[in-house]
């Protein structure tokens, strides 16, 4: 695969990691009995210890040490049996404390992999250097008011997992897939509700940009996008702007960037000289973190399948391509309904590929059209099941069927139930074509005549009129059949 | 390690401390001394010694993932200098 981009005078090639920060699902923070709940009114859910009152202590969350556990597996990684939480030093309205509690030195989970597919088939192995446990700051708004600063301490102190990947990604597509893909891994597990509009995931790009074969080039490390859009925008525009930099002659200063999600440019911070001082040392209000063989062996054996594994088992099971089945196991609740539809009739599992179809492609736009999510579709697995059977079984076309499932779509009505009522059930009944098709070619001898002489265009022409005739119900194989048939014998 | 004139104003900068002239002098002799005196322990021989980060043997305490419920925000605000609709009001940061 070619991922250059063509410079004025080079070619380019993207060297891409990401930084990305994971909200972990919990009820309380990391390190107080505080609510973690999104959207309540502001400073409603600050404790003393997260407001950094004087003589406060930070007391752990079990549960969220368990979920960075669990992460850490599902990133097929190593996970240490000790670790150390310490300081962050760096002065900001919304940081109480005058530093962040995080894991510098020896975070909890260390190196690890995910694996990107892509649509031609292959696939790429993007390698996790580590994950750590740390506590978020405040939200400080700044366009209310044009000389103050108001900051909301709610999310202060909820804790993050920081999954920090080697520097193995090459376009912004990549990165794309890559934070899809943990997301998808995240909320698989459960340790995130992968919520980027609230900002329950949220990625630091480091990018710099280099002529295929060179040693790595200088990066710039841009903050804080939320949505796989902005990511790829972000990079676009950071990577021409650093060619256009270094085919002029220049050279690329280190600096940390911030997006602007209006304009789609990335403009250096300020402050940055001293921005890199975070001056880290053990907090000394809290002792290492060690979990046992034990309990690593007690996390791992809760832990679900994951998309790769469910991905795996779908194409052995069902023989569908790579590509479909990471489709299908993107998202846990598309992988989900997927098998609670071919599970609902013994029969359709031999029809996997046309449940693929009519679950990414026919539901998905429904419910794309009409704003609409899977987990609360207004077709049942079941429902859905049964009219891919009515297909299968050729009851009915699959081009009748897509209007079926409309009218299942806003009536909630069964299939079957549409059918019956509509008499939608396809012609198969040889006889019964035979003679709308007789009609056709009695009817419309000119074109009879054309198409005998060489015109074949137009056995369209005969389909589309006898399909008319049968209200679209006819079995559009034996119509074709019996028509050539017919019109050959004419010749 | 040394502290000198460098050192010092960048530590006091970094702490939002402001000094003068004769105050940023007295800190250089008093940390230095301090590091003098901390710098004795090199003459211990450390070498495999594993660094102690714990001396009292217990292990690190953990709570149950349970939230409470108190609405925080009046408590907390009370002591802020300035404050609006429930949010502390500070001087702008733009960044």
């Amino acid at each position: 695969m070619n991922n250059l981009i063509k410079g004025e005078k080079y070619d380019w090639e993207m060297v891409i990691g990401l930084e990305i920060h994971a909200q972990v699902k919990s009820n309380s923070k990391l390190f107080s009995s505080s609510s973690t709940k999104f959207g309540s009114s502001p400073n409603s859910q600050v404790s003393l210890v997260d407001a950094a009152m004087p003589g406060m202590l930070p007391v752990i969350n079990k549960y969220c040490v368990e979920q960075a556990v669990k992460t850490g597996v599902g990133l097929n990684a190593k996970i240490n049996n000790y670790s150390v939480f310490d300081r962050k030093n760096y002065f900001y309205a919304d940081l109480p404390q005058g530093y962040q509690i995080s894991q510098y030195k020896y975070p909890i989970v260390g190196e690890g992999k995910v694996t990107i597919d892509f649509k031609d088939g292959t696939s790429k192995d993007i390698r996790i250097v580590r994950l750590h446990l740390e506590q978020d700051a405040g939200k400080s708004l700044h366009d209310q008011n044009p000389s103050k600063t108001y900051v909301d301490l709610n999310r202060s102190g909820v804790a993050l997992m920081e999954i920090v990947s080697e520097p193995d990604i090459r376009t912004p597509d990549e990165a794309g897939m890559y934070i899809s893909k943990i997301r998808s891994i995240l909320m698989y597990l459960d340790t995130c509700d992968g919520n980027m509009q609230e900002g329950s995931l949220r990625a630091d790009v480091n990018i710099s940009v280099r002529k295929p074969g060179d040693e790595y080039g200088t990066r710039c490390e841009i903050k804080n996008l939320n949505s796989i859009k902005f990511i790829k925008q972000a990079i676009n525009y950071e990577a021409k702007r650093q060619i256009e930099i270094l085919e002029s002659g220049g050279s690329i200063e280190q600096n940390t960037m911030l997006f602007n999600t209006s304009t789609g440019k990335t403009r250096p911070m300020r402050n940055k000289e001293e921005a890199h001082d975070y001056r880290y040392f053990p907090d000394p209000d809290l002792l290492p973190l060690e979990i046992s063989k034990e309990e690593i062996g007690k996390i791992k054996s809760s832990i679900p399948e994951l998309p790769d594994e469910l991905k795996n088992k779908f194409i052995e099971t069902y023989k569908l391509s790579n590509y479909d089945a990471s489709v299908l196991t993107a998202e846990k609740q598309t992988s989900d309904y997927f098998n609670e539809t071919i599970n609902s009739d013994p029969e359709l599992k031999n029809h996997a590929k046309i449940v693929v179809n009519w679950i990414t492609s026919e539901l998905f736009s429904l419910l794309n059209k009409n704003n609409q999510d899977l987990n609360n579709s207004p077709v049942s697995p079941e429902n859905l099941g049964q009219l891919i059977k009515l297909i299968s079984t050729n009851e009915i076309s699959g081009k009748i069927a897509k209007d079926v499932l409309e009218d299942m779509f806003s009536s909630g009505k069964t299939a079957r139930q549409i059918v019956d009522e509509k008499g939608l059930q396809q012609v198969t009944d040889q006889g019964e074509i035979a003679k709308v098709i007789d009609e056709v070619i009695a009817e419309n001898p000119k074109m009879v005549e054309q198409y005998l002489a060489g015109k074949d265009k137009l056995l369209g022409f005969f389909v589309g009129q006898a399909m008319k005739l049968t209200k679209g119900k006819a079995n559009p194989k034996m119509l074709n059949d019996i028509l050539k048939q017919k019109l050959n014998k004419k010749n | 390690m040394k502290i000198d004139k460098n050192t010092i104003n960048k530590i006091a900068r970094l702490s939002r401390i402001k000094l003068d002239g004769k105050e940023s002098e007295d800190y250089i002799k008093d940390l230095n001394s301090i590091l003098d005196w901390v710098e004795q322990l090199n003459e211990v021989n450390t070498e495999n010694v594993e660094p102690l980060s714990n001396i009292s043997s217990s292990i690190l305490p953990k709570r149950e993932d349970v939230s409470n419920d108190t609405n925080s925000s009046e408590e907390i605000l009370e002591n802020a200098p300035d404050k609006l609709e429930g949010f502390f009001a500070v001087p702008k940061v733009v960044e």
